[in-house]
């Protein structure tokens, strides 16, 4: 069979919704945006586990310490869902992860915003989770099968994450006047990019129209954004916290709420690595994979030796 | 030395008494004991199992994907395999 053939078979097997798997044929361009896409989502979930890891010893009471723990444990569970995912494609996991170190893979720009409060920790699980779970959601039914399994189990575990940060800035909205405005403030330096975390404007992104085509992506950028800002509008007023937009407003002939041009200057400086925490982000998991290293050692080193007692 | 040299394994989970294990997914463990855990600890987190196997990736075979259409056309040729292929007259009861 041709290659066109080969693709033109391919493109009928997507049309009728027939999920790809491992071993099957594929484009050698399909391949290449999973293993872009799936990576860098991967490597989302791990960096995203830095900025809450940090406040785990400082939360305010044992039961938000126990659930931000499970929280952070089920990110770096999520990352390991899809590092096998991208596995299955062929690419090497070390490889996958040392090109995260070398800065050639990127991650969700969100995480490279400090969480500078408690609040933040709760704005992040209700508007960072929230985005995230808006884009997986529409990915479950992604065409590619590894990548699809890793979603449903991912957006099994991550509707806790949203509801724990929304019920802890409950607490904080209806608590003193410094706590509300703590809250307020989290809210107004995390809405911004967490509008920018679905990615470039439709006509500025490269990859939306084929990952469509070939049912990579449900929807494109603009419409998870839009379905979010939906969304988010009126959890908004339950909470009494005002989002830092003049322009949002709802617009009955579009059944939608508009709102403000995002600063696009600022999406890609922060994409270019020059955001307030990419280096500091990016030496974190450097740091952890050279300081474990003794540890993945002793462990082969363990196995081996039990191996060999075996077989004497 | 590097995780890379760490085996694959696959794992599968009894979710309760009765039903079989089922494949959910892999991870990379230099032993068999420590691909246990792992597999407790990323796959079991919230009571989804009674039960854990763990098979070095390496050692299972699968069938040919170039070799489908001819490896099951057995299976496919044989309607008659089917309790659908056979007509009963009307009336017949509990067949």
């Amino acid at each position: 069979m041709t290659q066109a053939e080969q693709e033109i078979r391919f493109q009928e097997k997507i049309d009728r919704e027939i999920k790809i798997e491992p071993n099957d044929w594929m484009p050698d361009e399909y391949r290449q945006t999973l293993i872009r896409q799936i990576s860098q989502h991967a490597h989302s979930e791990v960096v995203g586990m830095l900025p809450e890891g940090n406040w785990i010893t400082r939360a305010p009471n044992l039961r938000r310490k126990a659930v931000l723990l499970a929280k952070v444990q089920d990110e770096a569970g999520h990352g390991l869902y899809l590092y096998s995912a991208v596995e299955t494609l062929g690419t090497s996991r070390e490889q996958t992860i040392d090109d995260l170190h070398s800065g050639k893979a990127k991650y969700s720009s969100i995480f490279n915003y400090p969480a500078l409060t408690w609040a933040d920790i709760g704005t992040i699980g209700w508007l960072v989770d929230g985005a995230a779970i808006m884009n997986q959601v529409a990915l479950c039914r992604t065409s590619y099968g590894p990548y699809a399994r890793a979603m449903v189990k991912i957006c099994k575990e991550e509707s806790f994450h949203q509801r724990q940060g929304y019920e802890s800035l409950t607490k904080l909205c209806n608590g003193t006047p410094q706590q509300k405005a703590m809250a307020q403030d989290a809210m107004n330096r995390f809405w911004w990019p967490a509008l920018m975390m679905f990615g470039p404007s439709d006509a500025d992104s490269t990859h939306s129209d084929q990952s469509i085509k070939w049912k990579i992506k449900r929807f494109t950028n603009d419409e998870l954004r839009q379905n979010f800002v939906d969304a988010t509008v009126a959890q908004a007023e339950i909470l009494g916290l005002t989002i830092p937009d003049p322009n949002l407003k709802w617009n009955e002939a579009r059944g939608h709420y508009d709102f403000s041009e995002i600063n696009w200057d600022e999406f890609w400086q922060v994409v270019k690595g020059n955001g307030p925490c990419n280096k500091e982000r990016l030496a974190a998991r450097v740091k952890a994979k050279e300081e474990g290293a003794w540890v993945r050692e002793a462990a082969s080193a363990f196995a081996k030796k039990r191996d060999m007692k075996k077989s004497a | 030395m590097s995780t890379n040299e760490w085996p694959l394994w696959e794992v599968f989970i009894r979710s309760k008494q009765g039903l079989n294990h089922k494949h959910v997914g892999s991870l990379r463990a230099p032993d068999a004991t420590l691909a246990l855990e792992n597999a407790r600890d990323v796959y079991t987190r919230r009571s989804e199992g009674i039960s854990i196997w763990v098979v070095e990736s390496a050692h299972i075979h699968a069938t040919d994907i170039d070799d489908v259409a001819s490896f099951f056309e057995p299976s496919d040729t044989k309607i008659y395999r089917h309790p659908t292929f056979y007509e009963v007259p009307d009336g017949v009861k509990h067949m």
